[in-house]
């Protein structure tokens, strides 16, 4: 197909990432631009994620744009059976831009081979949620002034939190990343990224808690330790409380230091934080509508 | 040196020697071998010095592409093609991991598309040995042990 898609975080290049982020700064500017006047714009969400939705359908309301699709599968008529691959051809005839969540990892990829029209993967699975990582980008870039010479602190679920791996995938691009994994040994980063780090000569540290180190970080990236995760509940009831980031531990911390997460939180940030200026996860929602805004107007060729 | 053949000559067609036991019947689907309707012999547990045991496969009149027949390293890395015209070997060649694979097996994640889906597998190879896969569709690696033919 010759239209461009959004699949997973590596679908764009590094100038490609830098334009988002200057669209999305010009969105945040001046919010309401008509450039979606007379499109259609369809969010197919075969399973429900409320707050990835809200935050695409508010992009889209914000450029002007209409909005078909459907917020879980129970009302779709993937629930008389159809396939996939039939909603997709049947929508692609409908709209100009798909918006798409599905439970099935690899699904997105898939339907961006069926569709005439470009595909945004709005999470399939465990596999990508592109969107979240260039959200998560754009707010590293409004609080850091750059993406280059960032010293990342990823805490937490790092072996099966998607939103890290993509954005070390997409860090990695620029200058001097500097990245810490903060996680217990059940968590630990997989090798494969840590092989790809080395290869490139890019330095990364591993630490089994983070009291002492907190004061190199630029960024700290909060995910949550799921009990679900661990084979041995014992050994959660270690760690369960050592990956809880609270107010006293950020005194000493750098002045541009600021506090990211992909939420929902559950308690890996305690309440304490929230009224610190370096927390930031709310607004860093809030950056989601930029950056889907930026999306979109890339994808249709309308910035 | 084998004194006698262990599986008859043929006039002209493709040898292909050094097929590990265990994957003959797998080699003869990926070929799909089935539907050829030119004569073919096979041998199984073949006494081999390099394999101990091989299997071998003569196919009458048909001569493969690299692209088709590389399809076979993933089951037989070792194997090896003899050409034959008029009974005499005119060339030999070995099998090459193809960069990408296309069809022959599933991917071993439960929740990749490609297990619900009527989709044609996509593969791209990462190495050799062993070999390593990623899925295109959900990208999850599959390694040798996992790999499912389909």
């Amino acid at each position: 197909m010759q239209t461009k898609s959004l699949i997973s975080i590596t679908d764009f290049t590094k100038e490609e990432y830098l334009k988002i982020m200057r669209l999305a700064a010009d969105f945040e500017e001046n919010p309401n631009q008509n450039l979606l006047q007379g499109k259609v714009i369809a969010t197919l969400f075969f399973e429900p994620s409320t707050r990835t939705r809200l935050s695409f359908e508010t992009a889209i309301n914000r450029l002007g744009g209409k909005i078909i699709g459907f917020s879980d599968s129970a009302s779709s008529s993937v629930s008389k059976g159809e396939t996939l691959h039939d909603t997709i051809k049947m929508v692609s005839n409908y709209a100009d831009l798909i918006i798409m969540r599905h439970p099935m990892e690899g699904s997105a990829r898939y339907a961006s081979e069926v569709s005439n029209i470009p595909v945004i993967n709005a999470g399939d699975g465990a596999n990508q949620h592109p969107s979240q990582t260039l959200l998560d980008m754009y707010s590293i870039m409004k609080t850091q002034g750059s993406l280059d010479n960032i010293n990342l602190f990823l805490v937490g679920d790092l072996k099966y939190g998607r939103t890290v791996h993509s954005l070390l995938m997409a860090m990695l691009q620029f200058e001097n990343p500097i990245f810490n994994f903060i996680a217990p040994a059940e968590l630990a980063m997989p090798n494969e990224y840590k092989l790809l780090l080395a290869s490139k000569g890019i330095k990364y540290y591993e630490h089994d808690e983070f009291t002492d180190i907190i004061n190199a970080a630029d960024i700290i990236y909060m995910t949550r330790v799921q009990k679900e995760r661990f084979i041995d509940p014992v050994e959660y009831e270690k760690v369960k409380n050592i990956y809880i980031l609270r107010n006293e531990m950020l005194k000493d911390t750098k002045e541009n230091m600021r506090i990211l997460h992909p939420l929902p939180r559950i308690n890996e940030i305690h309440t304490d934080v929230d009224n610190n200026p370096k927390a930031y996860y709310f607004t860093q929602a809030k950056n989601g509508v930029y950056a889907r805004m930026a999306i979109i107007a890339h994808l249709l060729n309308l910035k | 040196m084998e004194k006698q053949l262990q599986v008859s000559a043929i006039k002209d067609g493709t040898v292909i020697d050094h097929i590990p036991t265990k994957a003959l019947f797998k080699v003869i689907k990926i070929l799909q071998l089935e539907e050829c309707s030119e004569m073919i012999t096979f041998g199984n547990n073949l006494d081999s010095k390099a394999m101990k045991t091989k299997a071998i496969i003569k196919i009458a009149n048909r001569f493969f592409a690299d692209e088709e027949v590389n399809k076979i390293a993933l089951v037989a890395p070792n194997a090896k093609l003899n050409t034959i015209r008029d009974y005499e070997v005119i060339e030999k060649r070995v099998v090459k991991t193809p960069k990408e694979i296309f069809g022959i097996v599933s991917c071993f994640n439960p929740k990749c598309i490609t297990n619900v889906e009527n989709i044609k597998t996509r593969f791209e190879v990462l190495s050799n040995k062993p070999i390593t896969m990623k899925c295109f569709h959900c990208e999850k690696i599959t390694s040798e042990s996992e790999m499912t033919y389909l």
